[in-house]
C-alpha cells in the first residue's frame, strides 16, 4: 500500500493509472483469476443475503399486485411517492456508467478504463431496478405491461397517447437500456475471449463453452481490432446523447406538468447533473468496496477515486446551483403558487426532507475541495453514501412535496410510507447487489484489454505470458 | 300447459283490491296458488319437501307475481312464464319513478324514487311536494342504503332465537285477547304524523282504554311547541317563511341543517339570497349559536355564544326592541351587536324573522314569539298551527313510562320503531327496566340495542317496502308507496298494530287506502290513482294558521323560572350530520359523508373553541372524558374555530354497540351523558385521559392561503364592482402547440355553481355517490386521503381564527376544455368528448395516476384498493345499472352524469331528432341541490339558464389563470353585512 502511494506521489501531475510491477499478463491474471478460482465463502454469504433481500422484493411486488396500490402510502393528492422517487433514483444511478464509458471515452479520459466496466454493469442493474417501478406503480400492471408498449394492440384498439411524457419515458428508458447493454457487451468481447482462452488452457469445458459462445469468435486479429474499435466508438457516440436524453425525458414527466414545483424549465440540465452526481456516488461506493475486497488497489488507484471525487464536487455544486436558481426563480416569478411551492419545500411539513437533501447534496461534496479529504477513503466512502441518500431525497422532495400541497388548500394532504413501500425499495437494493455480485464473480469487472492500452509500453512485456495476447 | 291463472297475475285497477296487493304469506299460502304452482313447475315443486327452500321459493314466486301488476319485481331464480302481453309502459332497462314519502321527526318529505327492474336505486325529491320541491336531503337520499342494509332486522326473534311470524301470532293473539282493559299495556312509539297509523292507534286505544301511548324521539321539537304553550296558552307548531324575511336572526337554530326535518327552509332561504342582477335583494342573516352549523356558515353576522347564554341575547334583543324587560340584572357583553341587529330587525318590521332552535328551552321560544309580535312578524313571516290533540312533551311521557316500569305497572310493552334503549336519557335506565317487563315486543328496522333487551324483536319494513302515509309540515297528506316487496319478513307499524289489536284492515295497503279513499272527491278511484301518482292527496285540507297573541306576563314568568346555567363546561348535544340520532349508524354513505364544518368522517368528537382547548391544554385528537351528572363518556377532542368558549358540543348517534358491521363501535356515545336534566345542554366537566384517538378528515387545511379560490365580496361592494370576481386574477392568453378545439357545434355542457346560495349540506355528495356507484372506503382509507367522493365540499375559514367566517366550495371535475389530465395519460384513458366532457374510459385505464397529479383541482379519485369487495349481494341492489362499477387500479371522477345526458339524448332522438331541451338533463347533484345552487346545461344555447348565468358579472372559473378553461364556473360569494357592525 505504501509502495503504491509512493508511486503516485512521484508524479502528482499525471500519476500512473496502473500501479505496482505488473505486466500485461499480470493484469490479465489479476482480473481473470477473480472468476476462475474457487468461489470464496464470503461471496456465498454475501449473495445469500442479497438474494434474500431480492426475495423480499418479489414478495412485496406480489402482495402489491394482489391487493392494489393501496398497500403503499400513495394517496390523493400524493399520487406518486416512493414509487417514482425510486424510479428516478435508480435511473439516475445508471447515469455514471454511460457517462464514464461513452463521454469520457470520447474525451480520451484514460482513467476511465479501470472503472468503466463495473460502472456500465452498474448502469444496467440500476436500469433493471428502475424498470420495476414504471410497471408496478400502475394500478393494473397486467394491462400496463403491454399497453405501455407502443404497438397498436387489439385490447387498446388504438395508439397510445404520444403526447404523454410517460410514453416518452417508455422510449427513453428502453432505448437507454438497450444501448447500454449493447455497449457493455461489445466492450466485453475481447475480455470474454481472454477468459475463453484461459479456460481452454485450464481445460475447463464449461467455461470455455460459455465464454466461447459469448465472445462471438473473437480472435484478436488486427482487422478485428480495427472494426471493434470503430464499432465501440460509434456506440460511444450513440450513447453520449442518451446520457443527456434519458434524464432529460424523465425530467419531462415533471417539467411538462402544471404542478408548481414540477413545472420548471431548469429540470433537464438539473436532472442530468443530479443523475451524474448520484451515479458517481454509487460507483464510488461500489469501487471502494470492490478494490478492497478483490485486491484491485493497483488498478483502481487513488487517481481514479480522486477524479471521481472531483466530478462529484462539480456536479454537486451544479445541483446546489440549481436549487438556488429554483428558489430565486420561484420568488422572482411573482407567481403565488410557485412561491408557495418552494417556500413549502424548505419550511413546510417536509422541511426535514429538503434540508437533508441540501446538506447531503450541496454541503457534503464541498469537502472535496480539500485534497486530503479527496484522498481519504473512509471519508469518500461515507460521502458517497450520504450523496446517494441526498439524491434520493432530492427526488422525494420534488415529487412528494410538490404534490402534497398544490393549488387548492382544501385538498392538501400528507404522505407517509407504509412498510410495503420501504421493503419494496429495500428489495431493489437486493436485486441490484445480487446482480452486481454475480457480475464480479463471473465476468471481468475491469476491462482487461483497455487497461493494457494505457500501460506504459516498456513494462508491458517484462515477462512473457504463455497465453497469447 | 294451462295458462296462468289471471286472478293471480292480472291485476287491473278494477279488480278486487285483495288481489291487487297481497301480503306474501297470504298470497303464497292459498291452496289455489300452491296447487297451480305444483302443476306448473314440477321441478320446483319437488323442492317443497324442504321447508326452508319451499318458503323461499314460494315467497319469490309470490313476490314476482304479486308485483307483476305494478311492474316492480325481484326476479325469481326459477323459470317463470312470460306474459303473452308486454306490461304496459315497461321498457326493460329503463327506470321507472314512483312517488313516496320519507319521514324524519314525524314530518314528511315527498320523494320520487328511481327503480330499475323493481329495485329502488336512487332517491330524488318529489317536485310536486311542497316541502321537497324536487330536492332531497342527504339523509333522505342515503335512506336507500338502509333498505339494503345487510344487517337489518330480518326475522322475528324471540330472545335471540329466530322464529316465524306464525309463532309470534300464536303467542300474541291469545295474549292480547287476554289483556282486558289494557291497564298494564304500554305502547312506546316513534312519533309519526301518519293519519292511517293514527286510525289504528285510535282503534287500539279504544280496545284497550287503560293502555298508554307514549311517543318519544331523541331529537324532537317539543321545546318549540311548549314555548307556544307558554306564549299562546296552547301547544302550537311554528312555521317560518324564510323567503319573505329580509332580516333573519337565528337563536341556536340550524334551520338550514339538522334542525329542519325537510329541506324547505333551504329552498326559501336561498331564494331570498340569490343575487343574479343588481336589483336582486339579498336577505341578511344573524346567527347566535354555540357550535358552528351550516346555518352559522351562511351568517352575515355570527355571534358565538354558549347555549345557556342565548336566552340573554334573546332577552336583550326584546329589550332593545322596546319590549318587555325580562332580564333581571343579567347582562350580555354583546350589547353593540344586539343593538345593531335590533335596529336592523326593527327597520324591517313585518319582514323580519327571529327564530329559536329546538335545543333552546320553551321560555326562549315563548320570548321569541314576543319578539316576533313586537316586530309585527306574526302572521307574516311566522305562523302557528295546531298540533295533534293530547300533545304532551315526549320527555315527560317517557319519564312517566320509566316510573310505571319501575313500579312494575307494565306487563306488556310494545315498542314501535326507534331505539329507546340507546336514545333515551341515561338516567331513565330503560335497558334494565325493559328487561323486567314480562312481555316486551319491539318492531324495528335495526337489530339494535333495544332488540337485545326485549322478549320479541320483530323486523320492521323499510319505508320503501310498505304502504304508509304521513303529513307534511303544513298538513299535506303524503302517500308512502312501496317500491319493492319486503326484502325480509318485515311488517309496518300499522300492520303489526292491526295484527295485535284486530283492526278491520290487516294489510298496509288496505289500511292506507281505506284511510283516504272515502274522503277523496269526485271519481274516487281516479283521485286515488292521482294521489299515488303525485305522491300527495291534494284535496285534503291544509292546517289552518292559528292567530293568537302571546301573553307577555306568562312569558315573563316562564323566563324567570328558567333553570340558571350551571357552573363548569357547558355540554351541548346535537344531531350528527352522519348518523343523525343513530338511525344512520349502519349507513356507510352517511358515515363517510364529511361533517359539513369539521370534515370529520366515521366519528363524532367533542368540538371546542381554540381558547377553551388552550385553557384545558387539549389538542385535536386527545381523548377526553366528559362527565355530566354522574355519567361519563370518552370523546376525542376536535378544535372547532368559531365555537363558543367554555362549551363543548358532542353529537348523537355514535358509539353504537349493536347496529351492524358498518356502525358498530364507530365513534363514541354522546347519549351516555345525556340525561333528562341535560337533554339538550347542561353543565358538565371535561378531563383529559392522556390517550390519543385518531380522527379521519377529508380536509386537513382550512385556510385559503390568500388564493383567489372562493371570491367573496359584500353586497355593497358587488353593487359598485359587479365584476370584482373577474379581476381577482389575470388570465393570460393560451399559446398552444396543438390546434385547440373550438367547441362551437352541438351541445356543449357546462355547470355553474352559485357559491352564494350553497350551504354545504352534503346532499349533492350523497346524491352523486348513489347515482354513480361510488364506493365507501372506510375510516382508515379516509385518513390516508383516499376518499372517493366525486364531488366534495371544500370548507375554508377566513378572518379571526377564534371567530372565523366560513365559505363552502363545491368541487368536482371542472371538465376543462384544455384539460391537463388528458395530455399526460399514456394510454389515452381520459379524453375529451365533442360535447366538452372530459371522459373516462375505465377499461383503458392502467392507473398511472399521472392525471390526478396533473389535475390542479385534485378531483380525480383512484381506486387504491378493491373498494367494492365488501359489498354484499343485497348491497349490490343499490347500484345504478347505468353506471359501471370501477375495479381497483382505475381512476374515476365526475363526468357530469354522462349516463343522464345519454338518456336524454336517446329520448330526444326518439322524439323526432330534436335537440335536448334546457333542463332536460339534470346531473344528480343539481337535481337534488336544496339551494338550487347548481345549474347544468348547454352553454352553446344562448337561451339556456346556464348561458345566462355564465354571462353574469359574478361568474368566474377557479384557477382559470392556468388556462385550463374549466366548464364548471362559479358565481362569487356575497355577504350582506350590517354596515353598523362592519
Amino acid at each position: 500500500m505504501a509502495d503504491l502511494a509512493l508511486q503516485q506521489q512521484l508524479d502528482p501531475v499525471n500519476p500512473p493509472l496502473v500501479l505496482g510491477e505488473r505486466d500485461y499478463h499480470g493484469i490479465t491474471k489479476d482480473v481473470a483469476q477473480i472468476g476462475e478460482g474457487k468461489t470464496p465463502k464470503q461471496w456465498y454469504i454475501a449473495i445469500g443475503i442479497t438474494a434474500s433481500i431480492t426475495g423480499i422484493l418479489g414478495l412485496m411486488l406480489l402482495y402489491l399486485v394482489v391487493n392494489g396500490i393501496g398497500v403503499w402510502g400513495n394517496n390523493s393528492p400524493v399520487g406518486w411517492a416512493w414509487d417514482i422517487t425510486n424510479f428516478v433514483f435508480w435511473i439516475g444511478i445508471g447515469h455514471a456508467g454511460t457517462l464514464i464509458s461513452a463521454i469520457l471515452f470520447l474525451f480520451r479520459q484514460k482513467w476511465r478504463t479501470s472503472i468503466n466496466r463495473a460502472a456500465e454493469a452498474m448502469t444496467l442493474f440500476a436500469v433493471a431496478c428502475a424498470a420495476i417501478y414504471p410497471l408496478f406503480h400502475t394500478g393494473r400492471p397486467w394491462r400496463a405491461v403491454y399497453w405501455l408498449f407502443p404497438f397498436p394492440n387489439p385490447a387498446l384498439d388504438m395508439w397510445q397517447n404520444f403526447r404523454s411524457p410517460l410514453m416518452w419515458d417508455v422510449f427513453a428508458v428502453s432505448t437507454y437500456g438497450t444501448v447500454s447493454a449493447l455497449f457493455w457487451f461489445v466492450g466485453l468481447i475481447p475480455d470474454l475471449a481472454t477468459l475463453r482462452d484461459r479456460a481452454i488452457a485450464n481445460n475447463d469445458k464449461l467455461r470455455s463453452y460459455i465464454f466461447g459462445t459469448l465472445s462471438l469468435g473473437w480472435r484478436g486479429s488486427a482487422k478485428a481490432w480495427k472494426h471493434y474499435e470503430l464499432a465501440y466508438m460509434i456506440l460511444a457516440g450513440l450513447s453520449t446523447p442518451l446520457v443527456l436524453s434519458v434524464h432529460t425525458i424523465v425530467s419531462f414527466d415533471f417539467a411538462t406538468s402544471i404542478l408548481p414545483g414540477w413545472h420548471t424549465t431548469i429540470f433537464p440540465p438539473y436532472f442530468v447533473a443530479g443523475a451524474i452526481f448520484s451515479g458517481f456516488a454509487m460507483v464510488m461506493t461500489l469501487m471502494v468496496i470492490s478494490r478492497w475486497a478483490l485486491n484491485l488497489q493497483h488498478l483502481i488507484t487513488m487517481k481514479h477515486l480522486e477524479n471521481m471525487n472531483k466530478i462529484m464536487l462539480a456536479t454537486g455544486t451544479v445541483v446546489g446551483y440549481a436549487y438556488a436558481t429554483e428558489m430565486f426563480i420561484a420568488y422572482y416569478s411573482g407567481n403565488m403558487y410557485e412561491r408557495f411551492a418552494f417556500y413549502n419545500r424548505a419550511f413546510g411539513p417536509y422541511w426535514w426532507a429538503y434540508w437533508t437533501m441540501v446538506s447531503c447534496n450541496v454541503l457534503v461534496p464541498q469537502i472535496f475541495w480539500f485534497k486530503k479529504l479527496r484522498l481519504n477513503i473512509p471519508v469518500m466512502f461515507v460521502a458517497s453514501l450520504l450523496i446517494n441518500v441526498g439524491m434520493w431525497f432530492e427526488r422525494f422532495v420534488i415529487i412528494a412535496t410538490s404534490l402534497h400541497r398544490d393549488y387548492l388548500p382544501g385538498s392538501w394532504g400528507y404522505f407517509r410510507p407504509t412498510p410495503v413501500d420501504m421493503l419494496t425499495f429495500f428489495g431493489t437494493f437486493g436485486l441490484f447487489l445480487t446482480l452486481f455480485l454475480a457480475f464480479v464473480r463471473f465476468l471481468p469487472m475491469i476491462a482487461i484489454s483497455e487497461v493494457k492500452g494505457i500501460m506504459p509500453h516498456g513494462k508491458a512485456h517484462a515477462a512473457h505470458s504463455e497465453v497469447a495476447h | 300447459m294451462s295458462s296462468v291463472d289471471p286472478t293471480l297475475v292480472q291485476l287491473s285497477p278494477n279488480s278486487e283490491p285483495r288481489k291487487y296487493w297481497r301480503s306474501l304469506d297470504e298470497l303464497a299460502n292459498t291452496p289455489k296458488f300452491r296447487d297451480w304452482l305444483h302443476r306448473e313447475f314440477p321441478e320446483s315443486a319437488s323442492e317443497l319437501v324442504d321447508d326452508k327452500s319451499r318458503r323461499t321459493m314460494l315467497k319469490l314466486m309470490a313476490a314476482s307475481f304479486g308485483l307483476a301488476g305494478l311492474t316492480a319485481c325481484r326476479r325469481p331464480e326459477q323459470k317463470i312464464l312470460p306474459q303473452s302481453k308486454g306490461i304496459e309502459d315497461y321498457i326493460p332497462g329503463k327506470p321507472q319513478f314512483y312517488a313516496t314519502a320519507y319521514t324524519q321527526g314525524g314530518v314528511a318529505s315527498g320523494l320520487l324514487v328511481e327503480c330499475h327492474d323493481g329495485r329502488p336505486t336512487k332517491i330524488e325529491g318529489n317536485p310536486r311536494h311542497g316541502y321537497s320541491l324536487g330536492s332531497a336531503s342527504a339523509f333522505a337520499q342515503a335512506s336507500l342504503l338502509n333498505l339494503y342494509d345487510p344487517d337489518r332486522a330480518k326475522y322475528p326473534m324471540k330472545e335471540g332465537v329466530r322464529m316465524k311470524w306464525d309463532d309470534f301470532t300464536v303467542f300474541a293473539q291469545p295474549h292480547f285477547a287476554g289483556l282486558g282493559q289494557g291497564q298494564d299495556l304500554r305502547f312506546l312509539v316513534e312519533p309519526s304524523s301518519s293519519p292511517s297509523l293514527a286510525a289504528v292507534k285510535q282503534h287500539a286505544l279504544s280496545k284497550y282504554p287503560g293502555a298508554k301511548w307514549i311517543e318519544y324521539e331523541p331529537l324532537n321539537r317539543d321545546e318549540a311547541i311548549a314555548g307556544a304553550q307558554i306564549a299562546f296558552g296552547q301547544p302550537l307548531e311554528v312555521h317560518h317563511q324564510f323567503e319573505k324575511a329580509e332580516v333573519i336572526l337565528s337563536l341556536d337554530f340550524d334551520f338550514l341543517g339538522l334542525d329542519s326535518p325537510t329541506i324547505l327552509p333551504v329552498k326559501q332561504f336561498s331564494n331570498a339570497r340569490r343575487v343574479e342582477s343588481k336589483e336582486d335583494h339579498m336577505s341578511r342573516l344573524y346567527v347566535v349559536e354555540p357550535s358552528y352549523t351550516v346555518t352559522g356558515g351562511m351568517a352575515d353576522h355570527r355571534l358565538r355564544s354558549r347555549a345557556a347564554d342565548v336566552r340573554t341575547v334573546a332577552a336583550e334583543l326584546l329589550k332593545q326592541l322596546g319590549g318587555l324587560t325580562v332580564l333581571n340584572g343579567a347582562t350580555t357583553p354583546h350589547g353593540r351587536w344586539i343593538a345593531a341587529a335590533a335596529k336592523d330587525l326593527k327597520a324591517h318590521a313585518g319582514k323580519s324573522l327571529v327564530v329559536a332552535g329546538p335545543r333552546q328551552p320553551a321560555a326562549v321560544h315563548a320570548l321569541v314569539a314576543l319578539i316576533n309580535q313586537q316586530l309585527g312578524n306574526l302572521g307574516q313571516t311566522v305562523t302557528y298551527t295546531k298540533v295533534a290533540d293530547g300533545w304532551r312533551p315526549q320527555l315527560e311521557q317517557l319519564k312517566e313510562l320509566a316510573a310505571d316500569l319501575a313500579a312494575g305497572r307494565v306487563k306488556t310493552l310494545v315498542i314501535l320503531g326507534g331505539n329507546p334503549v340507546y336514545t333515551a336519557p341515561t338516567d331513565l335506565a330503560l335497558a334494565d327496566k325493559f328487561k323486567q317487563v314480562p312481555v316486551s315486543i319491539l318492531l324495528s328496522e335495526q337489530d339494535n340495542e333495544t332488540a337485545a333487551v326485549v322478549k320479541w324483536a320483530l323486523p320492521e319494513t323499510h319505508y320503501l317496502e310498505t304502504w304508509g302515509d304521513a303529513l307534511a309540515a303544513d298538513g299535506t297528506p303524503t302517500v308512502q308507496q312501496p317500491m319493492i316487496e319486503p326484502l325480509y319478513e318485515g311488517k309496518s307499524k300499522s300492520e303489526l298494530l292491526a295484527l295485535l289489536t284486530g283492526y278491520k284492515d290487516k294489510r298496509p295497503y288496505d289500511i292506507v287506502r281505506n284511510q283516504w279513499f272515502a274522503s277523496l272527491p269526485g271519481d274516487k278511484e281516479k283521485a286515488w290513482r292521482k294521489a299515488l301518482h303525485d305522491g300527495i292527496v291534494e284535496s285534503a285540507p291544509k292546517a289552518a294558521p292559528v292567530s293568537a297573541t302571546p301573553n307577555a306576563q306568562k312569558v315573563s314568568e316562564a323566563f324567570a323560572a328558567l333553570k340558571p346555567a350551571g357552573q363548569g363546561t357547558e355540554v351541548n348535544f346535537f344531531a350528527s350530520a352522519g348518523a343523525y340520532d343513530g338511525r344512520f349508524s349502519n349507513n356507510a354513505w352517511m358515515q363517510e359523508a364529511p361533517e359539513p364544518m369539521t370534515k370529520l368522517t366515521w366519528d363524532n368528537a367533542a368540538l371546542l373553541s381554540p381558547a377553551t382547548a388552550k385553557q384545558l391544554g387539549v389538542e385535536s385528537g386527545d381523548l377526553l372524558e366528559i362527565a355530566v351528572g354522574g355519567a361519563k363518556t370518552p370523546m376525542p377532542a376536535l378544535i372547532q374555530p368559531g365555537h363558543a368558549d367554555n362549551s363543548i358540543s358532542i353529537s348523537l348517534g355514535y358509539g353504537r354497540t349493536r347496529v351492524g358491521r358498518v356502525g358498530n363501535g364507530v365513534g363514541h356515545n354522546a347519549g351516555a351523558v345525556r340525561t333528562s336534566d341535560a337533554f339538550w345542554f347542561g353543565s358538565g366537566s371535561v378531563a383529559k385521559t392522556g390517550r390519543k384517538y385518531p380522527l379521519s378528515h377529508t380536509q386537513e387545511h382550512f385556510s385559503m392561503e390568500g388564493r383567489p379560490i372562493v371570491r367573496e365580496a359584500t353586497l355593497e361592494h358587488f353593487h359598485h364592482h359587479p365584476d370584482f370576481a373577474k379581476h381577482a386574477v389575470h388570465v393570460p392568453k393560451l399559446f398552444s402547440l396543438y390546434d385547440e378545439h373550438t367547441y362551437e357545434k352541438g351541445a356543449q355542457w357546462g355547470m355553474v355553481i352559485d357559491l352564494n346560495t350553497c350551504i354545504g349540506c352534503n346532499a349533492c355528495v350523497v346524491a352523486c355517490q348513489s347515482e354513480n356507484n361510488i364506493p365507501v372506503v372506510g375510516k382508515d382509507q379516509v385518513a390516508r386521503g383516499r376518499e372517493m367522493h366525486w364531488i366534495r365540499l371544500d370548507r375554508y375559514y377566513s378572518n379571526d381564527p377564534n371567530d372565523p367566517q366560513v365559505v363552502t366550495h363545491p368541487m368536482a371535475c371542472q371538465q376543462c376544455e384544455s384539460a391537463p389530465c388528458e395530455v399526460v395519460c399514456p394510454v389515452a384513458a381520459t379524453v375529451h368528448s365533442p360535447e366538452g366532457l372530459n371522459e373516462m374510459a375505465y377499461n383503458r385505464c392502467v392507473g398511472t395516476r399521472y392525471c390526478a397529479n396533473n389535475c390542479p383541482y385534485k378531483v380525480r379519485r383512484f381506486n387504491f384498493l378493491e373498494y367494492h369487495k365488501d359489498i354484499t349481494e343485497v348491497g349490490k341492489m343499490a347500484h345504478n345499472p347505468d353506471v359501471s362499477v370501477r375495479m381497483r387500479g382505475v381512476m374515476e371522477k365526475c363526468n357530469y352524469c354522462v349516463q343522464r345526458i345519454q338518456e336524454a339524448r336517446i329520448a330526444a332522438k326518439a322524439d323526432g331528432r330534436r335537440p335536448i331541451r334546457d333542463g332536460e338533463v339534470k346531473t344528480a347533484c343539481m337535481q337534488t341541490c336544496p339551494a338550487d345552487a347548481i345549474v347544468f346545461g348547454n352553454i352553446n344555447d344562448p337561451e339556456s339558464r346556464i348561458s345566462k348565468l355564465r354571462k353574469q358579472d359574478a361568474n368566474y372559473g377557479v384557477l382559470e389563470e392556468l388556462n385550463t378553461r374549466p366548464r364548471t364556473t362559479y358565481l362569487a360569494k356575497l355577504r350582506n353585512p350590517n354596515p353598523e357592525l362592519a
